[in-house]
């Protein structure tokens, strides 16, 4: 026999989230007297270079949610665990959160820097495009399919499109550019191009990014799993 | 053939139906009565094979042994049905594919017509093709959804017949119309 | 061997049905040739070859997607799909066949369009014809499914071009890469592109149209 297990979900008694919220405010506090105070101010950007250290720890953490997410989808078709679907669902959310705001932050500092709020020759900028439009192509399905295995397993497939789509994008934006690209290379092969106090800050910074980003998935989850719970147990009342 | 302990379904938020149990040995007829919307169509598709239950157990044969007749033909109404069969059947991979779909044809009065497209076909007429369809790949589990719908008077009599004759396989029937098959029945399932 | 026979027999039905029913090829053909004339217009006087191109890219994309529009659409209202995923073929098979049918309306309607390019328009090189092949294939793989799961939905075929048009931005750099410069790193990247979705919809397809 096979067993169908109804999506019983339980408000998880060993709530990590507060934990997870301290944490998160601390390295945000450490990260912006860092930012502000600590680490040196660019000699050709002045002030404005500072928003790297929240441009770019956004981006990667919106990689970090669309890659979690698309492990998720791997596995509810893999393995089926009961909350996968619900995990990757969140995850994506998160991750369409940070890269609007890595979408904005690009198009403030695009503009400070070079006078324009957007240039095609931007490989991140493009990307993120991309991929905003993509993700809210997978919000547009989840919405137009009822709820039910189909839908779980639809954006599993979706979900795992995106991943293959952020490499192949990212050949394809490099290989468009015609010419030289004006977005600052900061990570190159020989080592990232920053002096210690910035890349320390950096690190900070990102570890903080992180962590808000594991928080909100949490959250989010927590909220949905309430919801669930409160659903069955009206269910069980009628 | 069928075994379903404590199953349920439902689409988001809203409920189809829940603590069905089923036990249908082999050889038995399942009759699911119930009014408009108690969940009959959405448990017979489970039933099939086609709609996976969202809670419970259930224990199916492998799907090139069941049979499912719906509500709509699902044939193509573009093809005729010499054509229908003849894609279904490959798909089957059933033996002997010319002469077994002829008899079909044959038996349900679609011999003369197997050149027309199905469209051009009385919902009665489509009916018809659907269950030649399902019987194509001698199915061991046949799951019926209003199989007497649409059919006239002839055709209605035709698929007594063929229900009678299907003794032996198993068989699961939903219709407003219990009276008709009541002599086959050996469980029945009321869906509130 | 039974894998090939399935896609064959399916294949077979897919080309029997649009040659009676007449609906998607014509269409494609008579918007290619629409949407080439309104570039026409579109394109004001003195403007490049290199512009003309990029235009052939969008003519051949959104023929693309009219063409995949319907190939899901005929098979969920009549319920055939199920019919189908209820056989105890492959499932991947129904996928294989809908995409070499997509594949061959597409390269039916190229035939006329390129032609019909080079005379509004300014004549294609060999590059370009290898970008538009290998581009079909992405388009057909990857549309495909995205077709599947669109008409599983409500919104029906309202949402595929939203599914599909961010996936087809690399084929569309590709192409139009190939188009324009000599080298064959654009060629290559529609080779890349081809061989990792097709891989990719073909296992997933099963996901697609099965709940279990």
């Amino acid at each position: 026999m096979t067993t169908y297990d109804s999506p019983v979900m339980r408000p998880t008694k060993d709530n990590r989230l507060p934990m997870l919220a301290a944490l998160t405010t601390v390295l945000f506090a450490a990260a912006m007297a860092l930012i502000f105070f600590y680490a040196p101010t660019d000699q050709d950007q002045g002030l404005s270079q500072r928003i790297f250290y929240f441009h770019v720890p956004l981006a990667l953490t919106a990689y970090v949610a669309f890659g979690w997410g698309a492990w998720k989808a791997l596995l509810h078709l893999w393995k089926r665990p009961e909350e996968a679907d619900l995990e990757s669902y969140v995850a994506i959310h998160q991750g369409v959160i940070f890269g609007s705001l890595v979408l904005l932050t690009g198009t403030l500092w695009a503009k400070i820097s070079w006078g324009v709020w957007w240039v095609w020759t931007d490989d991140e900028l493009v990307l993120f495009l991309v991929l905003f439009l993509f993700y809210c192509a997978y919000f547009m399905l989840r919405y137009s399919v009822d709820a039910g295995p189909s839908r779980a397993n639809m954006s599993a497939v979706y979900a795992l499109f995106g991943v293959v789509l952020i490499p192949i994008s990212i050949l394809a934006i490099r290989l468009s550019r015609t010419i030289a690209t004006q977005h600052p290379e900061v990570f190159k092969a020989a080592g990232p191009q920053m002096s210690n106090a910035q890349f320390f800050t950096f690190c900070v910074a990102w570890a903080a990014m992180v962590s808000l980003f594991a928080t909100l998935y949490n959250l989010e989850l927590a909220g949905k799993r309430l919801d669930a719970h409160l659903r069955e147990l009206r269910e069980i009342l009628t | 053939m069928i075994k379903a302990r404590n199953l349920s379904k439902r689409y988001g938020e809203k409920r189809v139906f829940r603590r069905v149990d089923v036990d249908l040995p082999s050889g038995g007829f399942l009759l699911v009565t119930g009014a408009n919307g108690s969940g009959k169509t959405t448990l017979l598709r489970v039933l099939a094979g086609l709609a996976a239950p969202s809670g419970g157990e259930l224990e199916l044969p492998s799907r090139e042994l069941v049979g499912y007749l719906g509500h709509d033909p699902l044939v193509y109404r573009e093809l005729t049905p010499l054509e229908n069969l003849t894609l279904f059947g490959r798909l089957y991979r059933v033996p002997e594919r010319a002469e077994r779909i002829g008899m079909l044809l044959e038996r349900f009065g679609l011999w003369e017509v197997r050149h027309q497209r199905v469209s051009t076909f009385s919902r009665g007429m489509q009916q018809r093709l659907g269950l030649c369809r399902v019987l194509l790949h001698n199915p061991d589990l046949l799951v019926f959804d209003e199989p007497f719908n649409a059919l006239d008077v002839a055709g209605a009599e035709l698929l007594d017949e063929t229900l009678t004759e299907l003794a032996g396989r198993t068989l699961v029937v939903a219709t407003h119309d219990p009276d008709r098959v009541s002599e086959l029945v050996t469980q029945r399932l009321a869906l509130a | 061997m039974s894998y090939a026979s399935a896609v064959a027999a399916l294949l077979r039905k897919d080309l029997l049905l649009e040659l009676r029913a007449k609906e998607t090829l014509p269409a494609m053909l008579i918007f290619v040739i629409s949407a080439l004339t309104v570039f026409h217009f579109a394109l004001p006087d003195g403007s490049n070859h290199t512009a003309a191109l990029g235009l052939l890219w969008i003519a051949i994309v959104f023929t693309a997607l009219l063409g995949l529009t319907r190939a899901f659409v005929p098979e969920r209202e009549q319920g055939t799909l199920e019919a189908l995923v209820l056989t105890p073929c492959d499932r991947s098979a129904i996928w294989a066949a809908k995409a070499l049918s997509v594949l061959a309306f597409l390269i039916l309607a190229e035939v006329v369009a390129l032609p019909a390019f080079a005379a509004f328009f300014s004549g294609v090189n060999g590059r370009t014809v290898a970008a538009v092949a290998l581009a079909d294939i992405g388009i057909a793989a990857v549309g495909t499914l995205t077709g599947a799961m669109a008409v599983a939905g409500r919104a029906r075929e309202l949402i595929l071009p939203l599914l599909f048009l961010p996936l087809s931005i690399p084929i569309v750099v590709g192409g139009i890469g190939a188009s324009v410069q000599p080298g064959g790193k654009y060629l290559l990247l529609l080779v890349l592109y081809d061989a990792v979705f097709t891989l990719l919809a073909w296992g997933a397809f099963e996901y697609v149209v099965v709940e279990t």
